[in-house]
């Protein structure tokens, strides 16, 4: 019988009156890799931050092999063999590798002296525990995303660690890269090594871990064996409630289209990109991460124009070179990363919901008319159903589903003809992601033309009649979603 | 599922949103209490507040500028550049149209405004393209600008100061209307303070630079123009620093490169000591304002006492700026919020 | 070597060396004066005074924050020690005076330790709030008058040479003041500190991230106060310095001088957001500054065209490095895209 190497039973943490962990237990035994999943504000960072000993537990014990752990703190923690890596990775962009490797434990040490040449034997014995091939003197800024984490895994690596604890760690990750992080992960496990992976991707449970542990709301659900788990069960454990997909069926669709793209080139990202998008259509656009499709959302709407090729919007031909042109055209985009370029998160929901339209609500020399506007706010409220008890709030005390509803309302709120979504309900809960899906749907059919660019192949197939497939750059297939399944569309895309 | 809140009570809003304000506001009628118990004669005079606010705009103007910069989450090192080469070429100006008498044309000074105006726009607009277009980052843009404008002022003037001005634009600045009541500066000060804080808070340019300065990329991705707004609102301090240099010029009858060089530093302690923060999306002209008349009040107010030298201002000043800092470091903890150090609370 | 060369020319050091290379020829073409003996002398010493400065706040600027109070501190400590010694009549070496500086500049470097380190408020608002508190001690509380004689100690510093020089043509001689003995040593002492301790190295990490680098086990607060303090006895002792040098004591002379200095190091590749930058670049830097504002005179451009020049030479040299900027984000984007391609 494997023996338990973490045991939290009945953990409770609150923070300014919001009880994040409500008595929570969670068992990982050795050399098991182990999931812990759960939506946004379920609780899985409180409890990651409370094992890590960046904070302290309100009540609850933890056991760490078998001894009961008392106050810790994080360079305790990191002694005990604990390891955390971070969505951010905690890497210094401004060093080296080999400083960011060889740092942690010299000053573990606490050295006062740098030496620079036991620096870098500590740094290439990093590297060689998985074979991770990198130059040592290039500053971390210059790797890739998946080269970073594997800074930080060896980083992770270098003080005996028994347990790593990684957090969201594919988000930024081709499938190729989470492959290759899938197999390194199995690689630990062969060492002797627990790893916990938090993740809300149901995939990836399925695929990497034997058991998983699921939170909600800051209690624990259900913990048992991913055997034994599929994904109704996954769902229903996660919200609480159960789902039936709902296929979205085009009525109604235009014959002119809205949107005709030709050729459109962008010199390093995509080349000759062609297709059109009618009214009550929802098309979906899906590749890796280096296909090209994050940039021609970009590129669509402005913020890093293409280089060569025509869009039409309703038969025009429009130059779009700024988001501005996009929007005077009625073409709105609602960005990949909600936070930093869809929000202004300390400002009030109001702020947000109204910023895109701002010049429609004005009269003579710009004056902002606030009867206009305060009707404006109540509608977008209650039209996308926006959980909030005070719009003069600022945005962050929302839920990321709540927010990416005010993203979608600041958008509509423009009357616009085309909408593109970039990785629409990426981090956003599966209840919310049902929400938004269902709008998205109702606004196709009211007559808009809906662009989604994702790489979750289930919501494409879902709420997309047809689906474009890009590869390098290129459109390598345009198929009906009636004649596809993840399988074929995965088979194009690699 | 939403529901407007109930109003809370006017003044509890209206508190919590602008503490920092009440905070000015407090150490302004304590201080003018102080001054009515120890100096109530010399310090409570007409005179004595009119030759304030004579004085104030000098510096109270550039201070608006500085503060419309930092709201996009910029600075302007420049200010005192621009004035001091607006007053020398609007100087040079009234020089040249004097009539043989010494009196000036009728529409010399409404033109010398204009001129200066104008020459603070285009020195403004210069350092919007280079915070914009070429992307420096606003203190090194306006440092260098800083020191260029300078250079031109000194060029032009050999280092010299440009005096014996015709009389009469310093008597027409230098006078009172309403019955010999307000000050010309005052009224100049309160008419562009006015136009401020209706751009800021009932356009479209307001809420704009606002959410510009909370977080640029999100601006940009809501179809907002960033590079125009920074290049209008670094027009608008050149054309306010201009305006404090035309009061300059006014109140010593001469203009000189290097006059208000400690200004630059006053204006960005003023603007932050109202509640601006240097990263950008925060802050209100009421708190600026306030603050220019806390510094002001201060200023005369410690000259009415002699023993105290007043060069005992500056650390008067420094002082309560690390004062309300520090206050304000510790309400914000008590009042559950934490600061970047202590653990977050977890994002919902 | 060839990975050496492309490292190297990511570099902003090897930018500034050139253009500095290209100023001092154009000035040596045009007057003949420039790499002689006397003026070298003259350059190294106007570098003394500034170079000091420019090394506390580089290391400021590397952790992420600034600091304007600097001249201000330097003139309240110069004066203090000034008139403390001149009133005590005291008549001994430099010892004194200079372990005076030192032990104020860290008192008063420690109040922006404890502000900016311990209580963590920005850098900028508290170095203003400081300066003018110390503005304002030396000018209200100290009283502070232009001191035309200074104690004989201090004057013999001064005028103390390592050496002279002399140009065999004109005849003119300069010395080499044993003051820049003293710049010489803080200029290394700040090289090792950034390069070979932990407490440089954190400084680094800060200005990169410092929520990761407190997680990394460096002591940030603790760090950060010291920082100040080390700069505090820095620009002290470059205030003692400049009174020695300049023969008399002017309190309000060196005010004003921090944003050339900031503009200096800026150039010089530090970045102003912190993370990078070196001794090096920081010293190529202020040397350009220096040499623009002294040697403009040597190309027959009348000193009256000192500030256009200079402000011109900023605004050119942040323009530049910021479109590299630009430019190298926009190549990474690009090579990890070819990366990725290349891999799949």
């Amino acid at each position: 019988m494997s023996q338990s190497l973490l045991k939290a039973t009945g953990v409770h943490k609150s923070f300014a009156g919001v009880h994040a962990l409500k008595g929570v237990d969670l068992d990982i035994r050795k050399g098991e890799i182990h999931c812990l999943a759960g939506e946004n504000g379920c609780g899985k960072s409180t409890l990651i931050k409370i094992i890590s000993g960046v904070y302290q537990p309100d009540a609850g014990t933890i056991e760490f092999d078998g001894k009961a752990l008392a106050r810790i703190t994080p360079i305790d923690a990191i002694m005990l063999g604990i390891q955390v890596i971070y969505q951010d990775f905690s890497v210094f962009s401004n060093l080296t590798v080999m400083e960011n490797l060889a740092l942690n434990s010299e000053l573990a040490q606490k050295r006062r002296l740098v030496n620079w040449k036991r620096m870098r034997e500590i740094a290439r014995e990093a590297v060689a525990k998985i074979n991770f091939e990198v130059d040592l003197d290039a500053p971390v800024s210059s790797l890739s995303v998946a080269q970073k984490q594997m800074v930080a895994i060896c980083r992770a690596l270098m003080f005996n660690a028994r347990l790593i604890i990684m957090d969201e760690p594919t988000t930024a990750l081709t499938r190729k890269e989470v492959q290759a992080l899938f197999d390194i992960i199995l690689k630990l496990k062969a060492q002797g090594i627990s790893i916990l992976f938090v993740s809300h991707k149901l995939n990836e449970v399925f695929e990497i871990s034997e058991r998983f542990t699921i939170f909600r709301n800051g209690e624990l659900v259900k913990t048992g064996e991913t055997r034994e788990l599929d994904s109704n069960k996954f769902t229903y454990y996660m919200t609480g409630r159960e789902f039936a997909p709902q296929q979205f069926v085009p009525e109604q669709v235009s014959k002119e289209p809205l949107l005709e793209v030709r050729n459109l080139t962008a010199k390093g990202f995509f080349e000759d990109v062609s297709f059109a998008l009618h009214a009550g259509e929802i098309v979906g656009v899906t590749g890796l991460l280096d296909s090209g499709r994050s940039e021609l959302a970009l590129a669509l709407f402005g913020v890093r124009p293409a280089d060569s090729g025509e869009i039409r919007l309703k038969g025009r031909k429009t130059d779009i070179r700024r988001p501005r042109d996009a929007v005077r055209g009625k073409l709105g985009l609602v960005p990949e990363d909600r936070l930093s370029e869809g929000l202004f998160l300390p400002r009030s929901i109001e702020d947000n919901l109204v910023i895109a339209e701002v010049d429609r609500l004005a009269g003579p020399l710009s004056v902002i008319d606030r009867t206009k506007r305060r009707d404006e706010i109540r509608r977008l409220v209650d039209e996308f159903k926006i959980a909030t008890p005070d719009p003069k709030n600022a945005c962050q005390t929302l839920s990321g589903g709540n927010q990416q509803r005010v993203v979608l309302g600041k958008w509509l709120a423009c009357n616009l003809d085309v909408l593109v979504l970039s990785g629409p309900t990426v981090g956003v809960d599966i209840g919310s992601k049902h929400d938004i899906h269902e709008i998205l749907q109702n606004l196709a059919r009211g007559g808009m033309g809906i662009l989604i660019i994702s790489d979750d192949l289930p919501e494409i197939l879902e709420n997309c009649s047809r689906v474009l497939v890009l590869k390098s750059g290129r459109i390598r297939k345009e198929m009906d979603t009636r004649d596809a399944d993840e399988r074929l569309i995965l088979s194009h895309m690699m | 599922m939403s529901g407007m809140a109930r109003p809370k009570g006017t003044l509890s809003t209206l508190y919590a949103g602008n503490r920092h304000v009440f905070r000015l506001v407090a150490v302004i009628l304590a201080w003018m209490v102080f001054m009515a118990l120890t100096r109530f004669e010399k310090f409570y005079t007409l005179i004595n507040f009119q030759t304030m606010a004579s004085q104030f705009p000098e510096f109270g103007l550039m201070a608006l500028g500085v503060m419309l910069c930092m709201v996009t989450g910029g600075i302007d090192l420049s200010t005192v550049g621009i004035a001091n080469l607006a007053a020398i070429l609007t100087a040079f100006f009234l020089k040249a149209v004097a009539l043989p008498d010494g009196g000036l044309p009728a529409y010399a000074i409404p033109a010398a405004f204009a001129l200066a105006m104008a020459v603070g726009a285009v020195l403004g607009v210069f350092n919007g393209l280079l915070v914009s277009k070429v992307r420096i980052p606003p203190i090194l843009a306006t440092l260098g600008a800083s020191e260029l404008f300078t250079g031109v002022a000194i060029v032009l003037t050999n280092g010299n100061a440009v005096s014996k001005l015709p009389i009469g634009y310093a008597t027409a600045i230098n006078s009172k209307v309403l019955g010999n009541l307000i000050p010309v500066q005052l009224i100049v000060f309160t008419a562009v303070a006015l136009v401020i804080w209706f751009l800021l808070n009932r356009t479209t340019y307001g809420v704009k630079i606002y959410l510009l300065g909370t977080n640029a990329t999100a601006a940009r991705f809501s179809g907002l123009s960033n590079d125009r707004l920074l290049v209008k609102t670094y027009m608008l301090s050149g054309i306010c620093a201009a305006l404090g240099g035309m009061i300059m010029l006014a109140n010593y009858n001469s203009a000189r490169a290097n006059y208000g060089s400690v200004y630059v530093l006053q204006c960005i302690l003023i603007v932050v000591l109202g509640g601006v923060s240097p990263a950008g999306g925060k802050g209100r002209i009421s708190g600026v304002v306030l603050a220019i008349f806390l510094l002001r009040l201060l200023e005369t107010g410690i000259n009415r006492f002699p023993q105290i030298s007043s060069y005992y201002i500056s650390l008067i000043w420094g002082g309560v700026l690390l004062l309300v800092m520090v206050l304000d470091y510790f309400s914000d903890y008590s009042a559950g919020r934490r600061l970047k150090r202590r653990p977050a609370a977890p994002a919902p | 070597m060839r990975q050496w060369l492309r490292r190297l020319t990511r570099r902003n050091e090897p930018y500034i060396f050139l253009v500095l290379l290209a100023l001092c020829l154009l000035i040596e073409v045009r007057s003949g004066q420039f790499f002689t003996a006397n003026n070298l002398v003259d350059i190294a010493s106007a570098m003394v005074v500034p170079g000091l400065f420019a090394l506390g706040i580089y290391m400021v600027i590397v952790s992420g924050g600034i600091d304007v109070s600097f001249p201000a501190l330097a003139s309240l400590t110069s004066y203090a020690t000034t008139k403390y010694l001149l009133d005590a009549g005291y008549t001994g070496g430099i010892w004194l005076p200079m372990a005076m500086s030192l032990v104020m500049g860290a008192a008063l470097g420690a109040v922006n330790g404890v502000f900016i380190g311990f209580f963590g408020l920005p850098a900028m608002i508290v170095t203003l709030g400081t300066s003018s508190v110390f503005k304002g001690l030396m000018q209200g509380a100290l009283n502070s008058v232009q001191l035309a004689v200074i104690p004989e100690g201090m004057r013999q510093f001064g005028t103390d040479a390592l050496f002279v020089a002399t140009n065999p043509v004109s005849g003119l001689s300069s010395r080499m003041p044993v003051s820049f003995l003293i710049f010489a040593a803080v200029v290394l002492l700040v090289f090792f500190l950034m390069r070979y301790t932990y407490f440089g190295r954190g400084i680094y990490a800060m200005g990169g991230n410092e929520v990761s680098a407190h997680r990394a086990g460096f002591h940030t607060r603790r760090t950060k106060f010291f920082l100040y303090v080390i700069v505090g006895m820095i620009a002290s002792a470059a205030g003692l310095i400049r009174t020695c040098m300049m023969q008399q004591n002017h309190p309000t002379n060196m005010l004003g001088m921090e944003m050339n200095i900031i503009a200096g190091v800026v150039l010089g590749g530090t970045a102003i957001t912190g993370g990078a930058g070196s001794v090096t670049g920081c010293m190529l830097g202020t040397l350009l500054i220096v040499i623009v504002e002294n040697s403009m005179i040597l190309i027959g451009i009348p000193t009256v065209w000192k500030s256009v020049f200079v402000g011109a030479l900023i605004v050119i040299g942040t323009g530049v490095s910021a479109m590299q900027v630009v430019r190298a984000n926009r190549l990474a984007a690009n090579r990890n895209l070819t990366q990725e391609a290349a891999k799949a």
